[in-house]
């Protein structure tokens, strides 16, 4: 391990550095050539817009890292991170999404909704073919979504069990028609939410046994060559991808490194040229930000746009009073939070929709840091000091997700004591800390969750009473209940008119503030490192999980 | 008269008294804990990553802010209470069981034997883990862990002396006046088999001790009490940023353990004269 890590940074900082001059007046030559003949308009150009200046160049592996391990790579039957990011230059949805979360074109050149928000109609490219050569038709968009999806994906099954009916109306067009109107629909088809599989491999099988699952057959740019288990997944170019010319690099690799330690030392030797999600300790982070050959962006997660919180259970006294609530709120400083325990990454969050995802309001009752406030509402409680200055005591379960989360908890526990609640932790790991969340057997815990573009798909789901159930994890386990939020819920979820939809969405919001449910903690933000040689990545609310067609490397 | 033989004998190995120097010094740390540092370590009494020698932290404050020193002396309290009631529980445990296999023989120390062997198989660190991480860690499950990984050799110990002091003449004019087995065993055998237990049982506190500072380091210490292993093990991460946050912690295992091994060696002196002699 030491002697392989050893040679190659050597090796590779002689070929950068060699190399960097030169590759610069090569890049600029072709740049100045692609100028003169851009006149009419050329295909290289509309691929890469944004980077007039530096044309892509075709070649050369790109090296990141997966971590942990996937299970397997068939996207549809697992969407855990890891898969999402290695499986997505593999296999694609119709849709992707731009940072503002923007439906963008993929597998789907173009589509329309009717103005009663009922209809949704697909164009499909023409010339798609899936690896084994066999033409991509709304056929298999018509299986994917009406058959397989609805199976063996949760999240996709929740989407499309709202359609009347899927159907295939030519070979290269699709139309859903909805029971009622669901505008959130449209975020619906990115690739983890609604990948399309290959209908004449899994057509009439058993999904989940097929055969073909361990070696996936999809449309995107790059095709599984060999994956050793333990050791790497190596991917190559597609070389009947249906763009011209696209994609640019011949392959990507991604390499497997248990160890947090021996990760941060493949970034920073050069072994890998990415890393993603958590695969850098926060801790990590600020030295790794001023190593002068990486960037660090924070961008292309607003997809998945996690949000921390305590999760209360409000089935314990006394957590079901909301002025206890609050006073937890007021009690903990969450800027310190960010900036000392997740080392600056995040931003604070005002209420229960993350600030990226669509139809946020910052117009809400926020809780600064103020322990006066805290202890008058525990005296108005009446939950007076005893001789020890215990007001009540409660229990905190951390996530076992790391070290960091072990702070936190340590955290919450000095700073709650300040206003008189004391906190016994609780350990646990991960299988019983599931267990013990989603049958309600837990008083605090710290939980994230993702929010999926849009608050029908991935912030309801925590507050309506309908998802109070027993022994489902990331439900409301909380237990809380308001016949309005239901009600705000529901509406918004079926309005056609966005202004309305906002109306409905800033009331929800404003009540959950007021009422805390859960208390937020952190907008979490991970961070993405890219080798500066790396161009074109992570442009989309997708981010690492993009399909990497127009990513190219500088010489 | 016999007390200053003892001492005389102890205080022959300087290094033993070096020893108890230190170990003296960590347990009035312990002891005043609360009276040096009121505050609770838990506290972030200051601000984060601060260098040691800073205004309001001798030797530094961690990630969250909180004082070190603090730390390691409300962090002597738990490593010194935890090796000493391990230590005991592994006494109570190992002694008696010894004691009964060696007194009795023959099939009693057969079946005991066979059980202790059982245990000396099992690698302590990982049994101890294993039972740490199945019955939630807690001081109790950790000093209860430690005593069950450690009792096999205090058992053999106990048996050996028991064995060979079984067949001494005192040991039969007891056995014909007629006094009960469990008389012998406390009143007779015991009080003459002490000195080499004592000797290993001081010399457990300190296996003991780095016990449960890895258990700590690796997450699975008491999440409620501070401790020597834990410091390090929040630590280990930004030791390139700040080294103070583990060393100091560090530095308190070296001097506790090596501390009560210098005892354990001068107490070795001081109650085998003889060996202690012949050694020179």
């Amino acid at each position: 391990m030491t002697r392989r890590l050893s040679g190659i940074p050597a090796s590779f900082r002689r070929s950068f550095n060699g190399g960097f001059t030169r590759g610069f007046h090569r890049a600029a030559a072709a740049g100045l050539l692609a100028a003169v003949l851009a006149v009419p308009g050329t295909a290289a150009l509309v691929a890469a817009p944004a980077m007039a200046q530096e044309t892509p160049v075709r070649g050369g592996v790109l090296n990141s890292i997966v971590q942990p391990e996937p299970p397997t790579l068939m996207l549809g039957l697992n969407q855990q991170g890891p898969t999402q990011t290695v499986a997505g230059k593999i296999y694609q949805g119709l849709l992707t999404y731009d940072q503002k979360l923007n439906p963008m074109p993929s597998l789907a050149e173009s589509w329309t909704v009717s103005p009663d928000g009922l209809t949704y109609t697909f164009k499909l490219f023409q010339n798609v073919k899936w690896h084994d050569g066999k033409p991509f038709t709304a056929k298999d968009v018509v299986f994917s979504t009406s058959k397989f999806l609805m199976e063996v994906h949760p999240r996709a099954r929740a989407v499309f069990s709202r359609c009347e009916s899927i159907t295939a109306v030519d070979d290269y067009t699709v139309e859903f028609k909805l029971k009622e109107a669901f505008p959130a629909f449209i975020q619906a088809f990115e690739v983890s939410s609604a990948p399309m599989v290959p209908a004449h491999l899994y057509e009439g099988t058993e999904f989940r046994a097929n055969p073909a699952n361990a070696t996936p057959i999809g449309t995107g740019p790059f095709k599984l060559k060999e994956w050793v288990k333990g050791s790497y997944i190596q991917l190559v170019r597609n070389e009947d991808y249906y763009k011209k010319d696209l994609p640019y690099l011949d392959g990507i690799t991604f390499r497997v490194i248990p160890d947090a330690a021996s990760r941060s030392l493949a970034l920073e030797s050069g072994q890998v040229q990415q890393t993603q999600y958590s695969d850098l300790e926060p801790f990590e982070v600020p030295r790794m930000k001023a190593l002068p050959n990486l960037t660090m962006t924070t961008a292309g997660y607003e997809f998945v746009a996690p949000l921390s919180w305590l999760e209360i259970n409000h089935r314990v006294k006394p957590l079901d009073d909301k002025r206890f609530r609050k006073a937890i709120a007021y009690a903990i400083d969450r800027k310190f939070i960010r900036d000392k325990i997740w080392f600056g990454l995040g931003r604070v969050p005002t209420g229960p929709v993350n600030s990226v995802v669509k139809f946020y309001d910052p117009k809400v009752t926020t809780y600064e840091p103020d322990l006066a406030k805290a202890k008058a509402l525990l005296d108005e409680m009446g939950l007076k000091p005893d001789g020890k200055g215990v007001r009540a005591t409660v229990k905190i379960m951390p996530m076992p997700y790391g070290e960091t989360w072990t702070r936190l908890g340590e955290y919450l526990k000095q700073s709650l004591s300040k206003v008189g609640i004391a906190v016994v932790l609780e350990s646990t790991d991960a299988a019983g800390w599931n267990q013990r969340v989603a049958n309600w057997d837990y008083e605090i815990t710290t939980n994230f969750v993702y929010q999926y573009g849009d608050p029908a798909l991935g912030v309801a789901r925590t507050y309506i009473s309908s998802n109070i159930r027993k022994g489902v994890m990331f439900s409301n386990t909380m237990g809380y209940s308001n016949p309005k939020v239901d009600e705000l819920f529901a509406k918004a979820s079926q309005e056609n008119d966005p202004a309305k939809r906002q109306e409905q969405y800033s009331e929800v919001q404003r009540i959950l503030a007021d009422e805390l449910p859960v208390v937020w903690l952190l907008e979490m933000e991970f961070p993405t490192f890219l080798d500066k040689r790396v161009k074109n990545a992570n442009k989309t609310a997708i981010g690492v999980n993009e399909t990497y067609e127009d990513v190219w490397l500088a010489k | 008269m016999m007390k200053s033989e003892f001492w005389r004998a102890f205080a022959r190995n300087k290094g033993a008294v070096l020893g108890l120097v230190i170990l003296a010094a960590i347990v009035f740390l312990a002891a005043f804990a609360s009276f040096l540092f009121p505050n609770d370590p838990w506290d972030m009494a200051t601000a984060p990553f601060q260098p040691p020698l800073s205004e309001d932290a001798l030797l530094g404050s961690d990630m969250l802010g909180r004082d070190i020193a603090a730390g390691i002396a409300h962090g002597a309290r738990v490593s010194l209470l935890i090796g000493l009631t391990s230590t005991a529980a592994a006494l109570a445990i190992g002694v008696t069981l010894g004691a009964l296999a060696g007194f009795h023989g023959g099939r009693v120390d057969d079946a005991i034997m066979r059980f202790t062997e059982l245990f000396q198989t099992i690698p302590n660190f990982v049994l101890a883990v294993v039972l740490v991480a199945i019955f939630t860690p807690s001081l109790t499950t950790i000093v209860l862990a430690i005593a069950i990984v450690s009792w096999p050799p205090l058992a053999r110990l106990a048996r050996a002396e028991f064995l060979s002091l079984r067949t001494r003449e005192f040991v039969q004019a007891a056995i014909t006046t007629g006094q009960s087995n469990t008389t012998i065993i406390l009143r007779q055998i015991l009080p003459n088999s002490l000195s080499p237990i004592i000797v290993s049982a001081s010399l457990m506190v300190a296996t003991a001790i780095l016990l449960e500072s890895s258990l700590s380091f690796l997450g699975l210490g008491d999440p409620n009490a501070m401790s020597w292993g834990y410091m390090i093990g929040a630590a280990r991460t930004v030791i390139r940023q700040a080294w103070w946050m583990s060393v100091f912690p560090g530095l308190a295992i070296v001097l506790t353990v090596l501390a009560l091994n210098l005892v354990g060696e001068g107490l070795n002196d001081a109650l085998n004269p003889k060996l202690a002699r012949s050694r020179g």
